[in-house]
């Protein structure tokens, strides 16, 4: 059974239509990227399986169950967003947020939870500095409490909003394993947006690419295409393969920088 | 002369007054500090003198003008829920103006210019049984609060995008903690008056944060750093008659100049051993 199941699913802010008929499903352990430039509707899609923000039309349903409602947890890796240096918070901290953080109280932590978190710092290799104020680490370290922030909940399903921005190459690759790591053990699906195929291409079981009211989903190889690609942008554009890399040429990418999701 | 003083009745419930007004300020000025809302403690305290000054125009208790200018304005800014250069701006704007509409109402009652110094300064040794008892009733309603609030106003103070996918309404805890804030500031004014509300609000919480990571040491440092200042202000302020706000503020900067020299030392010496800061961190 799938986790989660988007039917007819479309998105209008004003006149303007981010996307429509839009359907896709997510079988459990799989990790979907979903692509495109700016102000397709990337970010809006992952706030509607958040429960945040309404569809205009159509049904979105995650382990059974309406986004709104809350039934599951769900596992939330964002941008990299530099924490305050003096923030009164250690990685720990932020990790136990993710399991009780929603709760009213001041709460009891109890020995089985402080395991959980101490296990998820450890899977994500953040036990050295779990101790340590989190405003004073690097922005790779902060990233991996992140990811087990979104793994203590034993979650249904991760969402990861262009979690790799701004960080080198080798962290890049330790979130990528991450993520990958725990979909293969608890067989929990990814749904990753990103604007760069190429960190999580080795990985990536489907492809959503969202142009702009266009959109289309398959394997890499079925919409990473020059013919899929021309078609959803109506322009000519040509998908290249360099050693192993997607290299996209010719969209008209700039036209829609700082559209509706910069408005969030 | 000392010793005789702290025989006084006035002088005790200086003292509780003091110890109650730290508490809530210093728990509640760990959560201001984190949500970097320490301009709006300045306008809030500075229309609740306002709102005093209005009541006073209109013949009731003062108190009760402070609550409502400080209630008011927290609302609204707690509504408007704005974020970083946004909310600066606005909260100038207001501050502004609510000032000046202080001053007005000053300017046609000038028979209450030593109550206004008062408010202003604060006036902790003449606090009265009555406002004692005020005192401790907003102030358990401000702990109550924040004691039910804790994990979601952590939360969302530190991580606010993870805390909304979570669920937690942000906006609602965003007009509570203003509320809150606006009974914590009514309620320091009468301890250290408008302009030295932050003595008590900002400075501990913010002496904290530099020296522990941990946020619920954070908070008890916090309380600790506030109580020794206000209750040794008042005792200091015994032995040299000069104005007890102007103790409560130098021991509260005191510990403020501490802390930054504790935390910049720790780096030196973390640097000196030619580690990245962080590792010392971990080992401690």
């Amino acid at each position: 059974m799938s986790v989660v199941t988007v039917e007819d699913l479309a998105l209008h802010f004003g006149d303007r239509t981010l996307f429509a008929g839009l359907r896709f499903e997510l079988e459990p352990g799989e990790l979907l990227a979903v692509l495109g430039p700016n102000g397709t509707g990337k970010t809006s899609l992952l706030r509607i399986l958040l429960g945040l923000l309404a569809p205009s039309a159509g049904r979105v349903e995650v382990a059974g169950c309406p986004p709104r409602e809350r039934c599951h947890r769900i596992g939330y890796v964002p941008q990299q967003r530099v924490f305050d240096r003096d923030v009164a918070l250690r990685g720990r901290d932020l990790v136990r947020l993710g399991l009780d953080g929603h709760r009213w109280g001041f709460g009891r932590f109890r020995p089985e939870d402080r395991a959980r978190v101490d296990d998820s710092l450890a899977e994500v290799g953040a036990t050295a500095y779990a101790d340590a104020p989190i405003g004073r680490l690097s922005g790779g370290e902060q990233q991996r409490l992140r990811v087990a922030q979104a793994l203590v909940a034993d979650p249904v399903l991760i969402l990861a909003d262009e979690p790799l921005l701004s960080l080198d190459l080798a962290h890049q690759r330790g979130v990528v394993d991450l993520l990958d790591a725990r979909r293969q053990s608890a067989g929990t699906p990814v749904l990753f947006v990103t604007h760069d195929v190429n960190p999580v291409l080795h990985t990536v079981d489907r492809v959503l690419y969202l142009a702009p009211g266009r959109w289309a989903v398959g394997t890499p190889d079925e919409v990473l295409t020059s013919a899929t690609l021309t078609r959803l942008y109506g322009t000519d554009v040509d998908v290249l393969r360099v050693r192993g890399r997607v290299v996209v040429v010719g969209t008209p990418d700039d036209q829609h920088v700082h559209h509706v999701e910069n408005g969030h | 002369m000392f010793t005789q003083l702290l025989a006084e009745h006035f002088v005790h419930t200086a003292l509780w007054a003091g110890a109650v007004a730290a508490v809530v300020t210093g728990t509640i000025g760990v959560f201001v500090v984190a949500r970097g809302m320490s301009f709006a403690v300045h306008a809030l305290s500075e229309l609740g003198f306002t709102g005093a000054a209005g009541a006073l125009v209109i013949g009731i208790d003062p108190v009760l003008g402070i609550l409502g200018g400080s209630l008011l304005v927290g609302l609204v800014l707690g509504l408007l829920s704005l974020r970083g250069r946004e909310r600066d701006s606005a909260i100038g704007a207001v501050l502004a103006f609510g000032l000046g509409l202080g001053y007005l109402f000053f300017s046609l009652y000038q028979a209450y210019a030593n109550q206004a110094l008062n408010l202003l300064f604060g006036n902790i040794l003449g606090v009265s049984g009555t406002e004692l008892r005020n005192l401790a009733i907003v102030g358990a309603v401000v702990l109550v609060g924040l004691a039910l609030l804790y994990r979601p106003l952590l939360f969302s103070s530190v991580d606010p995008e993870i805390a909304a996918a979570r669920g937690v309404p942000l906006r609602a805890l965003s007009v509570a903690i203003f509320l809150l804030l606006a009974l914590t500031t009514a309620e320091a004014i009468q301890v250290v008056g408008v302009l030295l509300v932050l003595a008590l609000v900002i400075t501990p919480a913010a002496a904290a944060q530099r020296l522990t990571g941990r946020p619920t040491l954070a908070l008890l440092l916090s309380v600790g750093i506030a109580l020794v200042s206000t209750e040794g202000g008042i005792l200091l302020s015994l032995a040299k008659p000069w104005p007890t706000s102007f103790f409560i503020t130098s021991l509260s900067f005191a510990a403020y100049v501490a802390a930054r020299i504790v935390d910049w030392n720790r780096g030196r010496q973390s640097r000196l051993i030619s580690r990245p800061p962080r590792r010392t961190w971990a080992v401690r």
